[in-house]
């Protein structure tokens, strides 16, 4: 990103409720408009509005919750309005510092075996071998589209077409912490023990999630992220680390 | 100062006003259901209104207090007892070191709030005390109470609050007023629950749009914390939506291809792939949620200009009352 880039046209802003705006810069997953998302989440925190009570990041949208009582006063009759004045501002201005390059994370991926059970599925699947899905799965550059579903749970952009398979039909009750998994058109990574319907082909031993470390999520929306190969023997060493 | 829980009750959970500003972690704010009731609870104990306090669901717990503390209970009614004599809700109570307090059974309503002078001292987990259930994130380790544990109260204000008589035999707090409880709880299903419409309103078919605000809904047995189901009239849309996931915050109502909509609650995700077909206006969200399984639900039009402004108006109304119980507490 550029310096003083901005966020190109103005996004539509639509209530979501009287305690939350939606900001919509468009309709579907893509990494263009999604990166739009993630450079107005930094203008919106740089900006220090008042009344701010949390910023939503979605795919292509982002939602801003706010106290309504701090929005009472403006040029407008109402909190929401005089709100939406305030942050179409925000975007009729440029930014004036360069917004901050997006972080690269690696992060290591035991594959298939007892960590992956439906890595052998997704290689008949897309017609190809395991060792080919590996190797194109921790070929490409993903970008957190957002996190959400479960706390530190990564919705990642940027998977090989020839990867990409529907979720199982019938969901898993637990799928272990750390899974690495396809759903869709999407790639993800889950933080803790949870039920979920992606195909799992493999496990990290990275911590993806951890409320007392500082930051929580290994990774933040607008990140990018490499998966690396590893063997079970790194895997154990890593994760007794 | 410390409590022991005796029996925890159905769901006993810690909670405070939510969890704010951690929704690009994917955590959601949880907290109260019923954010008046915690803010009057913790008014009438003289505790900031974001004390940690504990949210009482249908079957209140057992609590013995080991010293002398001051509490108060607000939201769902119930017959409380302490050392078997009922106590009164919506106003400060003193009971006495060694007490037992029986929260009891809510009698009207679903959930009740106990607040403790000072507060419960528990862990801030993401700069909140409030139990995300379903994430195991919170005090407790994000679970609700279980039989057994302890609770320590925190003690900077947990020192007896100026000219108190111990609670003995009979209803007898050392104050003898409290809050009319009839503007801070409504769990009358006959009541309409008022409704902004979604921004996928519009894409309902006319049959489901005429039928949302005039046809009644009953609260499944599934429904949460996270949200609740609605039975009735099966909701369709006029042509299939493409949606992406977007946020979604407390009171959104969606609807799933099942066609029975969902009312997001305090313990919802940050994002949602449903159609929006309508908000629960945010002066509603407490009553909704002092509804059980089983309520009839009726939802009538408001548009958001009016909601917003009956809002601004009920937190003045709020900020008048907390400012009021302030007064009467140093007297």
């Amino acid at each position: 990103m550029k310096a003083g880039a901005g966020a190109g046209d103005d996004p539509a802003i639509e209530p979501l409720g009287e305690t939350a705006l939606l900001l919509r810069f468009g309709t579907s997953i893509d990494t263009a408009l999604n990166a739009r998302v993630h450079e107005a989440s930094q203008m919106l925190r740089s900006a220090h509005l008042p009344g701010i009570l949390d910023i939503v990041p979605a795919y292509a949208t982002l939602a801003l919750r706010y106290e309504p009582s701090q929005w009472t006063d403006g040029h407008e009759t109402s909190p929401w309005r005089n709100i939406a004045a305030a942050v179409r501002a925000i975007f009729r201005t440029p930014p004036a510092g360069t917004t901050s390059e997006p972080a690269i994370v690696d992060v290591p991926v035991c594959y298939g075996g007892e960590f992956g059970p439906d890595l052998d599925a997704l290689a008949s699947h897309a017609g190809l071998d395991a060792a080919e899905i590996i190797a194109r799965h921790s070929a490409a550059d993903y970008q957190v589209a957002m996190i959400g579903f479960a706390p530190g749970f990564p919705y990642l952009l940027g998977l090989d077409p020839a990867l990409h398979m529907p979720r199982r039909a019938n969901p898993r009750t637990r799928v272990p912490a750390g899974s690495v998994a396809v759903g869709g058109a999407q790639t993800g990574i889950y933080p803790s023990a949870l039920p979920g319907g992606w195909q799992l082909i493999g496990r990290t031993p990275a911590v993806l999630f951890d409320a007392q470390r500082m930051p929580p999520c290994l990774l933040a929306p607008g990140d990018r992220v490499r998966f690396v190969a590893i063997d079970a023997a790194e895997f154990a060493e890593r994760s007794r680390a | 100062m410390k409590v022991r829980v005796a029996k925890a009750g159905l769901l006993t959970t810690l909670q405070d006003r939510g969890r704010d500003g951690c929704a690009m972690l994917g955590v959601g704010r949880a907290g109260a259901m019923d954010d008046v009731a915690l803010r009057l609870a913790n008014a009438l104990v003289g505790n900031e209104a974001g004390a940690a306090v504990l949210e009482i669901t249908l079957i209140g717990p057992r609590l013995r207090f080991d010293t002398a503390a001051t509490i108060a209970l607000t939201g769902a009614e119930l017959g409380a007892h302490a050392d078997g004599a009922e106590i009164g809700m919506w106003r400060p109570v003193d009971v006495a070191g060694g007490a037992v307090l029986d929260v009891g059974t809510a009698r009207r309503g679903a959930r009740a709030y106990l607040a403790v002078r000072g507060g419960f001292d528990v862990a801030s987990v993401l700069g909140s005390f409030s139990t995300d259930v379903n994430a195991g994130l919170g005090p407790l380790d994000g679970r609700a109470l279980r039989d057994g544990d302890e609770l320590l109260v925190r003690g900077e204000l947990g020192a007896r609050p100026p000219s108190p008589q111990p609670l003995s035999r009979g209803e007898r707090g050392f104050r003898n007023w409290s809050l009319d409880p009839r503007p801070w709880l409504d769990a009358d299903a006959g009541h309409p629950i008022r409704l902004i419409r979604g921004a996928h309103f519009d894409a309902l078919d006319a049959r489901s749009r005429a039928a949302i605000f005039s046809e009644e809904f009953h609260i499944t047995s599934d429904s949460n914390r996270v949200g609740f189901r609605f039975d009735g009239p099966r909701l369709a849309l006029a042509a299939p939506l493409e949606l992406v996931s977007e946020p979604v915050t407390y009171g959104t109502l969606q609807l799933p291809p099942g066609g029975q909509p969902i009312a997001l609650m305090a313990e919802h995700p940050t994002i949602g792939g449903y159609p929006r077909i309508g908000q629960v206006a945010a002066i509603d969200l407490q009553r909704l949620a002092q509804r059980r399984p089983g309520d009839a639900v009726r939802f009538e039009e408001i548009d958001l200009d009016a909601a917003q402004t009956r809002y601004l108006e009920r937190e003045r109304e709020l900020a008048r009352l907390i400012a009021t119980i302030g007064e009467r507490l140093t007297a």
